[in-house]
């Protein structure tokens, strides 16, 4: 079995050496896929390695060399990024499979270049999930920017050149106007960026630096798309529909969450934001993460364009993560833990099944969508499945993270906190359950029987069937994720 | 004495004397050879000085044996060494790429001229950084400028001619005032050892003919290094002049005029109380910034990619003054760093940038669109080399910019820091136009049978495109030896 060590340096030596092979396979399409299946299998193989180490409280940490004095780049596993590794590689083989299918059926141009890019990413993404303190993060951030860009723009248009502009401009704004002077204000004042349990920041800062350094933080970290830095998510729907589901559901934005979430536990600590002042360091962010996601939600109710209401759903959801652990109460944080791992997997059950209908049907807007069910039973099927877990309803994986975190808003008595999660559950009703509706109980117009299409190509199916059960069973059995959540310092018990 | 204790007086007098040479080969292909050989000699000289000052300190040599301050004394401290390896390692990297590139830019029958003049601006630039005579500083300043100023006339395009004029004018200018107030310091001081110099003065310190030294000592560098507004000869002469000779004047030209404004305000004023009455950190913070941001500005707005990336240089420059003016180790740290790592990248662009006009006829960005389908290895180098610009982790740009966060940070200066990282934005600004024009506009009919660009072009581009990430990762180099020059300017200098 590999060292722990190596299996590290694997998780992204991996993915980056499968790029080069997609590259060299380009001209035979079939041994192009199957090279990518192969590496996506591989990592997920590597990732789950780890896991039983991790789970007995091992924490491997590679160090690969300093780029200043007391500034390298160097990796640690610990649980949190662990989850995140686990959900990019395990969603990376579905979306694989789900790729090779919308992309031949829709006869996407470029197609090799698209795979080496999604591969790179991947490697990219390792590096955050695994990265052993915040310079490291801050490159493989950076690095996850610049390769996902070719994947926004893949289309080339001029659309696509506007949407990349916001995305680009954006996500290496943001993280060049503030997490980089954030990132060298911490090592300029502790001397390390390392990720500690606990924080590194104890007894350094006062109140209000501690509010401003976790405000650069967290709108430098531009993909966690909290408002008013949200808008290069929408912008960028220009994109395949794989690449929204990598976007939303794989990597980009979770790798926004995650990172302030690691900021939070290990850069600051939970005690010290908590101890900082009357109501913590942290209270502003509840206030504007709680204006996200009702802001978001509002607007998404208003989206005709489903890609477009998926995408204000999800700057809604990745403020609940935000607003969660900015609680800074135990359960509330484990809640944020746990829905980083459930949104994912249902908002990449939606995005597949948006691409589906896109892919049988051409149909983008909801509107269109009237009794599209019944040609289309197992992606409607899955995207009720999705749904129901974005409104947070059993039996589905947004009930358990949001029980936590509604419980951990209730224990510190943070009422704007619970009645925001209130009044979005109901909003993400209001945008959801229409469409299902729509889809199964109201009959298509009469054009719409002209040209009969059923279910989008296989391949498409078993991806989003795949990740539909994923959800489900995340509700019976969140173990793992909970398990992985309470070993978190300051989580415990 | 062996021969290695002549190593300071070899990496000048070589390049000197082989430039006459090639005048008498008179024949292109052995005045190459000649010109390529004395360039790699004085690069290995330059790296065993910087071996040799790394472990046995500062290096002095008295020319002709007469002792300082009486002769002229060759000094290599840490500084110098960085720059003679700068200077000299661009030039070894560069010469090789002009072989093929000057055929097409400039008239056979001046070839071997070519390499004389491009053997007399090496010389010039190693001896500004070697010598530790302030007379001396002059007298290579002017080879160096005179021979730069027929390398870029010697450009197929005519307006050539009028950016060398321009040059001319201007270099002259600030040559004039460098003179008098090196003139104004020997009245004063009554030596030229910049030593010597450095102590002497704080006798007559606060004097007027010193504080009137400063000032025509300032302006007249400022005016050789392109400080913002005195940048004005710059894009011409870079857009115009030989491919080869503009990487190698982007590269080396006005790092060393930085390096010669280093030595005048650290290693002669810096222990005299001159700046308490002039305000220089103050001026020199507000040139900087607007360099940064109005020529950042002005290079988006250019049509031409040689244009823009020149422009991109003045405001780049304007980093590199910016560190000065902080008067801590961290900001020169930050300057000397920022001296190498723009040198290599600028160097790096503006060598593909000769390719690009080599293979597509030009280097508009009306004429480049599609760049990254007709030139994939060449436009992928250009791009990584902008991303250093901007400062990306993982390139050399981002560790320069590390260090003057971090020395505006240590002044407790905040907004400082949001306008250096907003300066950064510019930059992404101005390369991306490059990145649209290259990757989503299709190519023009008539650059259809535009290739990528020779080996011969490439591989030397290469080399300083992979320095430009190496200095990113590995910082041994450049901030060890920076951090050590800077320590050492700001105690006392020589």
């Amino acid at each position: 079995m590999l060292q722990a060590e190596h299996a590290v340096l694997a998780a992204m030596a991996v993915p980056a050496s499968g790029a080069l092979l997609i590259a060299l396979a380009g001209r035979w399409p079939n041994l192009r896929e199957a090279i990518t299946l192969a590496t996506a299998a591989l990592l997920l193989a590597v990732v789950l390695g780890l896991l039983p180490d991790v789970l007995a409280g091992a924490r491997p940490a590679v160090t690969l060399g300093a780029v200043l004095p007391g500034l390298s780049i160097a990796f640690s596993v610990e649980p949190l990024g662990m989850l995140f590794a686990l959900i990019a590689s395990g969603l990376w083989i579905v979306n694989s499979l789900y790729s090779i299918g919308y992309l031949r059926a829709n006869g996407e141009h470029k197609q090799t270049r698209f795979f080496v890019c999604f591969a790179l990413s991947l490697a990219a993404t390792m590096g955050i999930a695994f990265a052993g303190n915040l310079f490291t993060l801050f490159v493989f951030y950076e690095l996850l920017t610049l390769l996902t860009y070719p994947l926004v723009t893949h289309h080339g248009t001029d659309k696509a050149r506007a949407g990349g502009r916001l995305y680009l401009g954006l996500l290496m704004g943001t993280s060049v106007v503030f997490l980089l002077p954030a990132l060298v204000f911490i090592w300029h004042t502790t001397g390390t960026t390392d990720f500690t349990a606990g924080g590194i920041l104890a007894g350094k800062l006062g109140h209000a630096g501690l509010a401003a350094l976790l405000a650069l933080c967290v709108f430098g970290i531009g993909k966690a798309a909290l408002m008013p830095f949200h808008r290069w998510l929408p912008a960028a729907m220009v994109a395949p529909t794989p690449v929204s589901a990598l976007l939303h559901a794989v990597a980009v934005v979770k790798a926004g969450v995650f990172s302030v979430v690691k900021v939070i536990l290990y850069i600051f600590g939970l005690d010290t934001l908590a101890q900082a002042g009357l109501h913590g360091a942290a209270d502003w962010l509840v206030v504007v993460a709680g204006f996200t996601i009702v802001a978001a939600s509002i607007v998404a109710l208003g989206a005709d364009n489903l890609k477009r209401r998926l995408a204000y759903s999800t700057i809604s959801q990745l403020a609940y993560v935000l607003m969660a652990a900015a609680l800074l109460a135990p359960l509330s944080v484990v809640g944020a833990v746990l829905h980083i791992a459930a949104h994912a997997l249902g908002k990449i059950t939606l995005f597949f099944a948006a691409g589906s209908i896109y892919t049988a049907a051409h149909k983008t807007e909801v509107s269109q969508l009237d009794g599209i069910g019944r040609r289309m039973p197992w992606t409607m099927a899955a995207f009720s499945i999705g749904a129901l877990s974005m409104i947070g309803l059993p039996p589905a994986a947004g009930f358990v993270s949001k029980w936590y975190m509604l419980s951990g808003a209730m224990a510190t008595q943070h009422w704007l906190a619970v009645g925001v999660i209130v009044l979005s559950t109901l909003l993400n009703a209001g945008y959801f359950l229409p469409i299902i509706y729509r889809a199964f109980f109201v009959k298509p117009a009469a054009e719409a029987h002209e040209h009969g299409h059923g279910e989008a190509p296989l391949p498409m199916v078993i991806a989003l069937t795949l990740t539909a059960t994923g959800t489900l069973l995340m509700f019976f059995l969140p173990d793992l994720p909970l398990a992985l959540a309470r070993q978190l310092p300051g989580l415990g018990g | 004495m062996s021969w290695t204790a002549h190593l300071p007086a070899l990496q000048v007098i070589v390049p000197l004397l082989a430039a006459p040479l090639t005048v008498l080969l008179r024949r292109r292909e052995p005045a190459f050879v000649v010109a390529l050989a004395a360039s790699w000699f004085a690069f290995g000289v330059a790296l065993a000085l910087w071996w040799q000052v790394g472990h046995g300190g500062t290096i002095s040599y008295a020319i002709g044996n007469w002792p300082p301050p009486w002769g002229i004394e060759y000094r290599v401290d840490r500084l110098a060494s960085f720059m003679l390896v700068l200077v000299a390692g661009i030039s070894a990297v560069v010469l090789p790429y002009s072989r093929r590139t000057i055929e097409t830019e400039v008239p056979p029958s001046q070839h071997y001229l070519f390499y004389t003049m491009w053997l007399l601006c090496l010389t010039g630039l190693l001896g500004i950084a070697i010598t530790g005579d302030a007379f001396n500083i002059f007298v290579f300043l002017e080879i160096s400028s005179l021979s730069t100023y027929v390398l870029i006339a010697l450009g197929r395009d005519r307006r050539a001619l009028l950016a060398s004029y321009q040059y001319l004018i201007m270099g002259t200018i600030g040559a004039t005032f460098i003179v008098i107030g090196i003139g104004l310091l020997y009245l004063m001081t009554g030596t030229l050892n910049i030593a010597d110099m450095g102590r002497r003065i704080a006798t007559v310190q606060g004097t007027r003919p010193v504080l009137a030294a400063l000032a025509f000592l300032t302006v007249g560098i400022s005016l050789k290094l392109a400080l913002f507004p005195l940048h004005q000869w710059l894009p011409n002469a870079y857009a115009y002049a030989p491919s080869a000779v503009a990487a190698f004047l982007a590269a080396t030209a006005t790092k060393v005029a930085v390096y010669v404004l280093l030595r005048f305000y650290f290693s002669v004023f810096g222990e005299s109380a001159v700046f308490a009455r002039l305000p220089m950190e103050a001026a020199m913070l507000l040139l900087a910034l607007a360099g940064m941001f109005a020529a950042s500005t002005i290079a988006i707005l250019q049509t031409d990619l040689k244009r823009l990336f020149a422009y991109s240089s003045v405001a780049q420059i304007g980093y590199i003054v910016l560190g000065l003016s902080f008067d801590s180790t961290t900001g020169l740290t930050a300057t000397l760093v920022h001296l190498v790592n723009h040198g290599v990248t600028k160097g790096a662009i503006f060598m593909l940038l000769g390719g690009v006009a080599l293979a597509m006829g030009g280097t508009s960005l009306a004429r480049v669109q599609g760049l990254g389908k007709r030139m994939p290895l060449t436009s992928l180098g250009i791009v990584l080399c902008g991303l250093s610009l901007i400062g990306v982790p993982g390139t050399a740009g981002f560790v320069s910019k590390w260090f003057l966060i971090l020395a505006a940070l240590e002044k407790g200066q905040w907004w400082l820091v949001f306008l250096i990282v907003g300066s950064s934005l510019l930059a992404l600004a101005y390369v991306w136009r490059f990145v649209e024009t290259a990757y989503f506009r299709e190519p023009r009919a008539d650059t259809a049978d535009a290739r990528e660009a020779p080996l011969s072009l490439l591989l030397p581009a290469a080399v300083l495109v992979a320095a430009t990430l190496w200095f990113g990762l590995d910082t041994s180099f450049t901030v060890g030896t920076a951090q050590q020059a800077a320590a050492a300017l700001l105690g006392g200098g020589r």
